[in-house]
């Protein structure tokens, strides 16, 4: 487990392009944390260090459900916010994730346990800081 | 000409049947299966959004709005269905009903772009001259586009977060204000003061048409959490000025560079008095021509796909049955 405090949300943006580098597909991230508290960021930096080209924007999934972005590997970017636990299996997070690297906000709004290498944890601290838990599971 | 519409790319099920002469447009019947009754008791979290409920409904849907234009299949000519940029598993539902009415009946098959039909929305009841600047905004999208012609449509910038009508949703969240929010905190915003609560105005001092309102989410946020005493009224009434004010002046700014004067504002923001007012004032100031289509047809609705239909297969677009649908909508950048 790694402890982060950003104080920008190019910071929070520099942690996920540095996390990215071990990324492989298959991979799941699951995000927790409230409104504002710097997901959307964090995956805008994952984009980049996926290489995500600059052009094509990381913008917030909440209305669309998923986004997937061209990158070294694709990247599902899925947002839970405005769902029910029972409308999630709707979504097909199956068969998205073997295709690349899946990062879920929201992710309290599962309806089970989903086996994931990464659970992130975000919290607001103050206006710019943001405190930011990364646990890794074998 | 006469179409039927179909368009499944997020919550809103909708069909048409649309009468097409010359440029102009009647619509005979459409019908949204709206889900915000069904949103509200669950206060924010939004259940029965996906594919599984466009299946329940749409096939009722399309006999009902059959029966109201007073319409048989018959009669058809064309059909028209959103293929993007949406949620892929709802988009193909209304792909699979639209390519199994086109078989059946021996009619062409065309694919329309969402965003592209939200700029055309107001031809469903007005005629402006193109080119002209279009804003979509809404819960999904806020995008500024060039518009030369039916089928041309140019992309000058979008949100590079949130989109407003999202902004408008989260703040709501965050204020204790239930689902949607637009209408709360418009309504809240009247008897506000929008100048006790000084609020950015993201991306205003950056060149270009982009937009980001993500910023104002963490302002609003932020303000929440210092434990400042403030009325919510002037809170709301701040925000929805900042929101209008950074919309209508990136759409400005896309006139005077572009030398274009008449706009077209289309989706659910669309609806919200504060921009209409500020667009009106400054049209008048300055001497442009603003359109807004009527609030039914600035949600997502399928009028609008029929007319983008219409055009995009005079323009010769049409497809196969092996029609496919896509996530995100890829326009060509206007060339500055």
């Amino acid at each position: 487990m790694s402890v982060h405090k950003t104080r920008s949300p190019e910071e929070t943006r520099s942690l996920g392009e540095r996390m990215a580098r071990e990324l492989v597909p298959g991979d799941v991230l699951l995000l927790y944390g409230d409104l504002g508290s710097g997901k959307t960021t964090f995956v805008q930096g994952l984009a980049r260090g996926l290489g995500v080209p600059e052009e094509v924007y990381v913008v917030s999934p909440s209305f669309a459900l998923i986004h997937e972005y061209p990158g070294r590997i694709p990247l599902f970017h899925v947002d839970l916010y405005r769902l029910s636990p029972e409308e999630v299996d709707d979504l097909g997070l199956s068969e998205i994730i073997p295709r690349g690297v899946t990062v879920i906000e929201w992710s309290e709004h599962l309806p089970e346990e989903l086996p994931a290498r990464y659970r992130i944890y975000f919290r607001y601290l103050s206006e710019t800081e943001r405190e930011i838990r990364i646990e890794r599971r074998a | 000409m006469r179409i039927l519409a179909i368009e499944t790319s997020c919550d809103e099920t909708a069909v048409a049947v649309v009468e097409a002469a010359g440029d102009t447009f009647r619509v005979l019947s459409h019908l949204v299966a709206s889900q915000v009754a069904l949103h509200r008791p669950f206060g924010g979290v939004v259940p029965e959004i996906a594919s599984r409920k466009h299946l329940e409904v749409i096939y009722p849907l399309t006999r009902r709005v059959l029966e109201e234009a007073g319409f048989s299949l018959a009669e058809l000519d064309l059909v028209a269905v959103t293929s993007g940029p949406g949620l892929v598993g709802a988009l193909v539902v209304g792909v699979s009903m639209a390519k199994a009415l086109a078989f059946a009946r021996r009619v062409p098959l065309v694919p329309v772009d969402h965003v592209k039909a939200h700029s055309l929305a107001v031809l469903a009841e007005e005629s402006p001259r193109f080119p002209w600047v279009s804003l979509v905004v809404s819960g999904g999208h806020t995008a500024l586009f060039v518009v030369r012609s039916p089928v041309e449509h140019y992309l000058l910038g979008h949100t590079r977060d949130d989109a407003a009508g999202e902004a408008f949703d989260k703040v709501a969240k965050l204020l204790g204000l239930g689902y949607p929010g637009g209408p709360v905190i418009s309504r809240l915003a009247e008897t506000g003061d929008p100048s006790r609560i000084p609020l950015p105005r993201p991306m205003l001092d950056h060149p270009g048409y982009d937009f980001s309102f993500s910023g104002l989410k963490t302002a609003v946020l932020h303000l929440v959490r210092s434990g400042r005493a403030f009325a919510v009224q002037d809170l709301c009434a701040a925000f929805e000025a900042a929101v209008a004010e950074v919309l209508v002046e990136k759409t400005l700014r896309a006139l005077s560079d572009l030398g274009l004067s008449r706009v077209v504002v289309s989706g659910g923001v669309a609806a919200n008095r504060r921009l209409r007012t500020l667009f009106q004032e400054e049209a008048r100031r300055r001497g442009f021509e603003v359109y807004f289509p009527s609030p039914s047809y600035c949600t997502d609705n399928a009028v609008m796909v029929a007319i983008s239909g219409y055009f995009e297969f005079k323009a010769g677009n049409q497809a196969s049955l092996e029609l496919d649908v896509y996530a995100r909508s890829q326009f060509p950048r206007y060339p500055l």
